[in-house]
């Protein structure tokens, strides 16, 4: 495998096109903080590495929006954006080095706690522009935030994994950054209380951040951040909700930043597993029990119903299969894991097979010349 | 006229007499017309003109076209069975739901089929405890959050919420006064049933977030009709705010009440919605409802705020602050809810209120980057004194959505070519602006013209290839969205000649 570095879009869309000429399969590549996730796929002969792409080209404070180049690590976009009091409402977790790029963000739709409040990456990004296999370079969206001229092709690719094309720039929503925050932290070693309690919390309208749970060798927290003028005191009527609900412990964190790495981080097992789970709020105790069973640890957006499940290596094939049998029909998705792994269990998971056919179509007219990461997305696309 | 055609008065009309049908279809029709009849019922499926007229237009009325045939199934299966018999027959189709869309979006096809989804608006499922509720597509936008109050609501509300559908807002991602805190309809699909063009049957998500694959759902809704029909949707509700606070404030003009929009959204304030009306709008609105608003002021603003009691109070102490800084000396507080309703009937009167202004009007709807309003607005108001004819402006202005409204009188020749041409020179100006040609209306028949001014061949052509995933036969609803028609080519497989090239209304791309 050879690296290759364009130095711009229309260098990137000249490489691809004599690529797809040659029959060479492609990968994009960010920061490389997520290269096991998806399945294995077929051998790559050349990784397209973003890293010459990545500067911040708008940053149009007044009207709360940015276009930036796919190689940008996110990092570097959000210490420009809180210069000014604001950030790109996106948090996932950034990786070794805090390496993670805004393109694979948006390729992986990874996402972090700031979810509860702001939506996914496909609720921010209101543009998109994309080098495709057979050269072309096209754009949809716009740069304000309400559109709907054409079709919303950054959704399409939001989470597309690279299969699809090459994100090139998107263009995204900020919001201003929060003055102070507060955490209310409240903890349970009964899966049923807490996920009572976290069920109570999602249905009020708390207007909080971030609303966690989180599970760990038998104890439990919920926690939620609230940022602003009167953070604290949401925070500590948040605190007396958790107390009425028969949590342990509750207190209110003011100094709540590395509460939330840690949480942010939980997501992800580099050196073993991490499973995402597309569950409903009504789910959060089966998904705890699932992840003690499996000996694992578990994070969870609360009133999302997305929770990870991290393993620690040794017997993966079965403690997978375990998670996903407890879990069924939901979604199971393996991220962070092993080859070998990958080659045992599918990454992916069952879907719709009328669904499949469409996506299939869709893989055939974007990326002809099937270069992109041949395989390694749902059902062998 | 009715615009939304009750199923039942429509039933009755479908009782004229066979032959007299016959007649009335033409004749390539006949045998599909046959098989909806079996496939819906024979009082479901009208083929007469007067039956037909009710259909001919959306909201948008200055586009008419009677189509070949209207359908009303009664169920998904009915509606996967006439989009069957379609595909066979190889007959284009345009499904309707309300038909309050401002686009000509269900703009029906001559010697096509339009398929009227109305009848199927049930509730089939309310689970407050996963904050999730499924719908068929002709339940009206109001319904959804009927079905979850008070706990409850469901954000998107566009202004015709009485009436429009979920399958219509889900084909044009509607939008409404409050998406500047809240987004649109697509942040709050989770999940869909589709029929897909060739008459397949498709599940998309569910009540889970982040179903498996690419997100068909992220590029179906907004896609006006043209990748399938709904059958189902599972929508997103949002726990009902503890607290909204509401006022109005009045300034000289348009430029200082922009400022204020800009000071709040810099102060790190996300008003559940901020409405701008200019001189003309209040004079129109005011007429109408009857709210006391001062007349000759050159802005109004309505500003709304919801949230946690405590922030939604602090932070609307510092929203009056900023319209009295930026020249407001005239800041009304909503009282009680029926003051606040008061005000947004004000602010919705804006639109029909104009027909007492004007014999006539356009509504346009375009988006700028919100810090360009004072300048776009003053180059409306060149345009304006240039033609001769007066553009009165409504926004959401926090998400620099404007909505100018031409007017002209029909009456005098070329006055509504005058005021097409006004109309499209401010789309020219949000787009020189760095903005969007349309913000919720969509493009449908109307603004297809202006689609290039925003794209260039390459985005367009990718779009196609989008649609031609779902639709590769080009038979949901041709001739919308894209400026030119334009045709899939097979990937892969041999060329193959398209009905519609066969008969001279596409060309091949």
């Amino acid at each position: 495998m050879t690296t290759e570095r364009p130095g711009s879009p229309e260098e990137a869309a000249e490489l691809l096109r004599s690529l797809g000429e040659a029959g060479k399969a492609v990968r994009p590549r960010g920061g490389g903080t997520k290269l096991d996730w998806g399945g294995v796929g077929e051998p790559i002969a050349i990784e397209l590495e973003t890293g010459g792409m990545a500067k911040i080209l708008e940053h149009n404070v007044g009207d709360l929006t940015a276009v930036l180049q796919a190689g940008l690590p996110l990092a570097e976009a959000q210490a420009a954006f809180a210069e000014d009091g604001q950030m790109l409402a996106l948090d996932p977790p950034l990786g070794p080095g805090d390496a993670a790029t805004v393109g694979g963000m948006v390729a992986t739709g990874d996402s972090g706690p700031l979810r509860h409040r702001y939506g996914g990456v496909r609720d921010l990004i209101v543009g998109i522009s994309l080098a495709l296999s057979d050269g072309t370079l096209a754009k949809a969206g716009s740069k304000v935030i309400k559109n709907v001229a054409g079709y919303d092709l950054a959704k399409l690719f939001t989470g597309s994994h690279g299969t699809l094309g090459l994100i090139v720039t998107v263009t995204v929503r900020l919001h201003p950054k929060p003055v102070g925050n507060a955490t209310a932290v409240g903890a349970s070693g009964d899966p049923e209380q807490l996920a009572k309690a976290a069920t109570l919390l999602a249905g009020l309208p708390l207007e909080a951040d971030s609303l966690d749970a989180a599970w760990h060798e038998g104890s439990g927290r919920l926690l939620a951040r609230f940022g602003g003028a009167t953070a604290g005191d949401q925070a500590a009527s948040t605190a007396k909700r958790m107390r009425d609900a028969g949590l342990d412990g509750v207190q209110t964190i003011e100094d709540d930043e590395e509460l939330w790495a840690a949480l942010r981080a939980a997501q992800r097992r580099p050196d073993g597993v991490s499973l995402k789970v597309s569950g409903r709020i009504s789910d959060l105790a089966s998904a705890i029990r699932a992840a003690e069973d499996a000996g694992g640890a578990l994070v969870s957006r609360a009133a999302h119903g997305l929770s990870w499940i991290t393993l620690d290596s040794g017997d993966l094939v079965r403690r997978v299969s375990g998670v996903r049998d407890a879990l069924q029909p939901r979604s199971v998705v393996l991220q962070d894991g092993p080859a070998e792994l990958r080659r045992e269990v599918d990454p992916w998971g069952p879907l719709d097979a009328g669904a499949l056919v469409v996506m299939k179509r869709l893989k055939e007219r974007f990326d002809t010349t099937r270069s992109f990461r041949p395989g390694a997305f749902v059902g062998g696309i | 006229m009715s615009h939304t055609g009750e199923p039942a008065e429509l039933a009755e009309r479908g009782e004229a007499g066979d032959e007299a049908l016959a007649e009335a279809v033409p004749r390539d029709l006949t045998p599909l017309v046959a098989e909806l009849r079996a496939a819906v019922g024979d009082g479901w499926v009208y083929t007469q003109e007067h039956q037909l007229r009710t259909y001919e237009s959306d909201g948008l009325l200055q586009y008419h076209v009677i189509p070949g045939a209207a359908v009303l199934p009664g169920s998904a299966e009915e509606v996967q069975a006439v989009v069957r018999a379609c595909a066979q027959a190889e007959v284009p189709w345009v499904a309707r739901g309300a038909g309050s869309g401002l686009s000509g979006g269900a703009l029906p096809i001559e010697d096509g089929i339009l398929i009227v989804l109305s009848r199927l608006k049930r509730v089939l499922d309310v689970d407050l405890e996963n904050q999730r509720v499924c719908v068929e597509p002709g339940v009206t936008n109001l319904a959804v959050t009927a079905a979850v109050a008070p706990d409850f609501f469901y954000p998107p509300d566009p202004s015709s919420q009485i009436v429009c559908s979920i399958g219509g807002n889900l084909a044009e991602n509607s939008g409404g006064a409050h998406c500047f805190k809240y987004g649109f309809t697509t942040n709050y699909v989770c999940g869909l049933e589709l029929v897909l063009p060739d008459g397949e049957m498709i599940q998309l998500g569910g009540k889970e977030l982040d179903p498996l694959g690419y997100d068909l759902m992220g590029a179906f809704v907004g896609s006006e009709g043209t990748l399938g029909i709904a059958t189902k949707a599972w929508l997103r509700v949002m726990p009902a705010p503890e607290t909204t606070r509401t006022l109005v404030s009045f300034f000289d003009t348009t430029r200082q009440a922009g400022e204020v929009v800009s000071e709040i959204v810099q102060a790190g304030i996300v008003p559940g919605a901020i409405e701008m009306m200019d001189k003309l709008a209040i004079q129109a609105s005011e007429e109408m409802a009857h709210a006391g608003y001062p007349v000759g002021r050159g802005a109004a603003l309505l500003i709304e705020l919801d949230g946690a009691e405590r922030e939604c109070e602090a932070r609307f102490d510092e929203v009056v602050a900023i319209c009295e800084k930026c020249g407001s000396d005239d800041v009304r507080v909503a009282r009680d809810e029926a003051e606040r309703q008061l005000f947004w009937k004000t602010r919705k009167a804006a639109f029909p209120a104009m027909g007492r202004l004007s014999p006539n009007y356009f509504v346009q709807d375009g988006v700028i980057p919100r810090t360009k309003l004072p300048d776009v607005l003053e180059r409306l108001d060149e345009l304006s004194e240039e033609y001769g004819m007066r553009v009165a402006n409504v926004f959401h202005a926090g998400d620099g959505n404007l909505h100018p409204l031409v007017c002209y009188d029909g009456r005098v020749e070329g006055e509504a070519e005058k005021a097409e041409e006004l109309s499209g020179l401010i789309l020219d100006a949000c787009l020189e602006a760095g903005g969007s040609i349309t913000g919720e209306h969509g493009v449908g028949v109307d603004k297809k013209k202006h689609m290039t001014k925003m794209f260039d061949e390459p985005d367009l052509a990718a779009f196609q290839r989008l649609r031609c995933a779902f639709d590769p036969a080009g038979l949901a609803n041709p001739g919308k969205v894209m400026p030119t028609p334009r045709l899939c080519g097979e990937v892969p497989g041999p060329y193959r000649i398209h009905p519609l090239e066969a008969a001279g209304l596409a060309e091949r791309f």
